[in-house]
């Protein structure tokens, strides 16, 4: 029998990662249509952005075949969508790249600064958020009330302009704007497109500090919003954690209050805080436009907007797709954690 | 409250403030920003920079890494705007009926490759624009060279004689002009067709290489003062010293350029000595940059102008006192003072200030009493409602949200339509909109762009083949645009300027063109920056002569 239930397993496992991949590979199709029909129907020529403003006639006409914008609407998709499966994603007109090359090169600028905003995020508003929870109603709850309120409602854009005024112009304690000084540009070399991790694996320790000091502002602001975000979430979880019996048992073993708040209430809350943490990470990794241009930091964020508002939409859709796969990729990995965290997901 | 007891609790929390504090304060503080002597950095939105061919380039910031980095044979003097200059060619000849044009090479100078240039570079140069046939390919072709003929009429006698033969005895003043546009610089042959790739002959694309077109977008082949070193789209561009240069070397070893967009940002860059120049301040933070005593700003008036258009389909805007009207309603003042101090000036005529035949007369005021008389006399009393295309950038927005106000006080309802730059610019191009506020830079240093622009409508069908911004409203002008055809065969520079002023004192009064102002390009400047300067069009802001104390 143990045979047959094993077999059975393997079934179950097999019918559930195809159905899995059924869902990714719909929500891709769907994702590709919808992206692509939005961008062929926006008012926007699209030849502009190559031609300009200025040019004659006959070439704005020329560039319009070559680009095949003169084929109905479903053979461009059918066209593109065939490229996409080969792996072939088309190139850029503003940068004139293909679009994977320059998403190569803007993504980990992206993904850098959301990793960094993450870890504050995450680092400070748990005990933030914890702190609140415990000390309900006190002036600490307040406080951390008041601090996650502003980050909810303040622009970034001005908050991001502030935080530049004050820390690099005034009190010039980091770096100003972009990833490097110039000093650094033809010394360093990037090998992952990481800078952090780069500058460690090539031991360059003065780019090292000239990175760190470059994303600690922009980091810490991204931070602080999912600063914001994370100490909230906490602070209703752990409240409902706390309401819990298990807790009122521990007290009554007479176990320390550290022990119950971190090791058993914070242990609890923690299963749901994995996909608010994950969530606002993939948030961050779609870019912060604005943050990205107060700070000039050549990211995804950028790269789309500017696309877009190009009509470049090889760019865009390029974006679109690889944004949707970092939402499958943390939504896989949340799960995986999930299972890690709370042992009665495992079966 | 136990102080103690959080403070057991709460301990990872103090660590994590502690420890973030102490590598903020400690450790990581920058060392005091200041960019290397030998190098310019330069804070500028460079994201319209799509390539690097001068065959193609039409845009504003690669014409000024262009103009750097490559020369062509003559070159706008920049100290009296109406003439042109040497450049690779050491003198020209024209023949006494105007249509050769004998151009002789200064001797002995070298591409920054080390290759020889000749005059065959300078035939094969024009032959390549011609048969690409890009966006600006037009300021050659309408010499009349074609990709059959272009072998004949662009040629390469000896080595340092280049003959140019036109199809019209044009004023002279214009060919020349002409040649110092950003399609006439001169690459290097040689170095470009070791990058050239095959093609098969199509009917769209007659020829069996692709003239290094594919290599040229990124990459460099030219002889200026400046070799471009590297292009990163939307984050850098580098400009290195070209030691093979025959005039005088730049004292830069070199000049980079980070893209930055947000004009507060580049305020605080350039405060911060983390950049040298600033070049996308808007007034507010150019007022702030003029305070500070280390820094320094210049300006040059730009071949740029602003305008408000009427779409003569719309049959209340084509009666002529309502275009009149209109030019009564804009608050010049009021707008030059505020959304246009340091960045434009009133400017109320179509050609350029600086431009040969630039007509200098704003006889325009707000007057709304004179307005309301004209929309009386136009049957239109109760005034009427009109709606106004406006992409959603300053100082656009701000112009037409003042008109909106000033047009109401004559009875006159805007609705604004605000939209994204392209969006907009595509409906203008369809000739879908009522009102519309746009810019309109020179394609080359010349009156005859603007006055085929404004003035010149050959065909106002909606399927003609040129589209000037009078075809685009509609304005249908056989006279003047025989007019513009005429100036441009006015081989005497004094009359040629004449015809250039009647047009555009016509336009003043009747044209559905209420033009607004010119573009004043203004940088800011750390104060050990010396040389800097702008040039009237973005191919001669010069970078040879800047150096730092």
């Amino acid at each position: 029998m143990p045979a047959r239930r094993a077999n059975r397993r393997a079934w179950a496992l097999l019918k559930s990662v195809a159905g899995f991949l059924v869902i990714v590979a719909t929500t891709y199709l769907g994702l590709l249509a919808v992206t692509f029909f939005i961008g062929r129907v926006v008012p926007i020529d699209p030849v502009l952005a190559i031609v300009g403003d200025r040019a004659p006639a006959h070439v704005v006409e020329r560039v319009r075949q070559e680009m095949g914008l003169n084929l109905p609407y479903y053979q461009q998709f059918i066209l593109y969508a065939k490229g996409v499966l080969q792996g072939d994603f088309g190139t850029s007109v503003l940068t004139t790249n293909p679009v994977m090359t320059d998403i190569r090169r803007v993504f980990p600028a992206t993904m850098e600064l959301a990793t960094v905003g993450t870890i504050i995020g995450a680092a400070f508003g748990i005990p933030l958020g914890v702190l609140a929870a415990v000390k309900r109603g006190s002036l600490a709850d307040q406080i951390v009330r008041i601090l996650g309120l502003i980050g909810y409602s303040v622009p970034i854009f001005w908050l991001g302009l502030l935080a530049l005024l004050v820390f690099y112009a005034r009190l010039g304690w980091t770096s100003g704007p972009g990833r490097i000084d110039v000093v650094y540009e033809y010394t360093f070399t990037p090998v992952t497109g990481f800078y952090l991790i780069d500058a460690i694996i090539t031991r360059d320790w003065a780019a090292f500090r000239d990175i760190f000091s470059h994303i600690i502002l922009p980091g810490s602001l991204l931070g602080y919003f999912s600063l914001a975000y994370i100490s909230r979430m906490t602070r209703s979880f752990m409240l409902n954690e706390l309401q819990q019996e298990y807790i009122v048992a521990a007290r009554a073993k007479g176990l320390s209050e550290t022990r119950i708040i971190w090791g058993h209430a914070l242990r609890n809350a923690a299963v749901p805080l994995v996909t608010v943490i994950a969530l606002s990470y993939a948030g961050l990794l779609e870019g912060s436009v604005l943050t990205e241009t107060v700070f000039a930091w050549p990211g995804l964020g950028l790269y789309i907007t500017n696309s877009l508002q190009n009509a470049d939409m090889n760019a865009v859709l390029g974006g679109t797709i690889v944004i949707g796969s970092v939402f499958i990729a943390i939504n896989l990995l949340s799960d995986v954690l999930y299972r890690m965290l709370d042992p009665r997901t495992r079966s | 409250m136990n102080m103690g007891r959080i403070n057991t609790r709460f301990r990872p929390l103090f660590a994590g403030a502690a420890m973030s504090l102490l590598l903020v304060a400690g450790g990581f503080a920058p060392a005091s920003a200041a960019t290397p002597a030998d190098t310019l950095v330069q804070a500028w939105a460079i994201d319209d920079t799509i390539t690097l061919d001068p065959a193609e380039s039409f845009e504003l910031s690669p014409a000024e890494f262009i103009g750097n980095a490559y020369d062509m044979l003559v070159r706008l003097d920049i100290d009296d705007t109406t003439k042109v200059k040497p450049g690779i060619a050491e003198s020209w000849e024209i023949s006494d009926d105007g249509l050769t044009y004998t151009f002789k090479l200064k001797p002995g100078i070298k591409f920054a490759s080390g290759n020889p240039i000749t005059a065959e570079d300078v035939a094969w140069s024009f032959e390549r624009v011609v048969k690409l046939d890009k966006s600006p390919a037009f300021i050659l072709t309408q010499f009349g060279l074609t990709g059959d003929n272009v072998a004949e009429k662009a040629k390469a006698v000896d080595d340092t004689t280049f003959v140019f033969t036109v199809d019209k005895p044009y004023a002279p003043s214009f060919v020349l002009n002409c040649l110092t546009a950003t399609v006439g610089a001169v690459l290097d042959k040689k170095l470009v067709m070791e990058h050239a790739q095959a093609t098969t002959p199509s009917d769209d694309y007659k020829y069996d290489t692709d003239f290094g077109y594919a290599w040229m977008k990124t990459n460099y082949a030219g002889s200026g003062p400046f070799k471009i070193r590297d292009w990163r789209a939307n984050e850098l561009v580098v400009l290195e010293r070209n030691d093979n240069y025959y005039g005088e070397k730049p004292a830069l070893a070199r000049v980079i350029y980070r893209h930055v967009k947000e004009s507060a940002t580049q305020r605080l860059m350039l405060e911060a000595g983390d950049v040298d120049v600033a070049r996308n301040l808007e007034p507010g933070d150019l007022e702030a940059v003029q305070k500070n005593t280390e820094l320094a700003s210049t300006s040059a008036p730009k071949g740029t102008v602003y305008y408000i258009s009427l779409n003569q389909k719309n049959e209340n805007l084509a009666k002529p006192e309502v275009r009149e009207a209109f030019k009564y309603l804009v608050d010049y003042d009021a707008i030059g003072a505020t959304l246009l101090k340091g960045i434009g000036e009133i400017h109320q005529t179509y050609q350029v200030k600086g431009v040969l035949g630039a007509l200098e007369s704003n006889p325009y005021t707000f007057d709304v009493a004179k307005a309301k008389e004209l929309l009386e006399k136009a049957g239109l009393k109760d005034g009427f409602s009109v709606t106004f295309d406006v992409r959603n950038t300053q100082p656009v927005t701000g112009i037409a949200e003042s008109f909106q106000q000033t047009a109401a006080q004559a009875g006159v309802k805007v609705e604004i339509i605000p939209g994204d730059g392209k969006q907009t610019l595509t409906k203008y191009r369809a000739r879908n909109h009522d009102m519309y506020i746009g810019q309109w830079g020179m394609d080359y240093w010349d009156p005859n762009t603007n006055a085929d622009a404004f003035t010149s409508n050959p065909d106002n069908s909606d399927d003609a083949a040129v589209k000037s911004l009078a075809w685009r409203n509609a304005w249908d002008i056989p006279e003047l645009t025989k007019q513009v055809q005429a100036a441009l065969l006015e081989r005497d520079n004094d009359k040629r300027a004449e015809l250039y002023q009647k047009l555009q004192q016509e336009a003043l009064e009747t044209s559905p063109f209420v033009m607004i102002f010119q573009q004043i390009e203004v940088a800011g400047v750390r104060g050990n920056v010396k040389g800097y300067r702008l040039g009237p069009s973005f191919d001669s802001n010069p970078l040879a002569p800047v150096s730092k104390e």
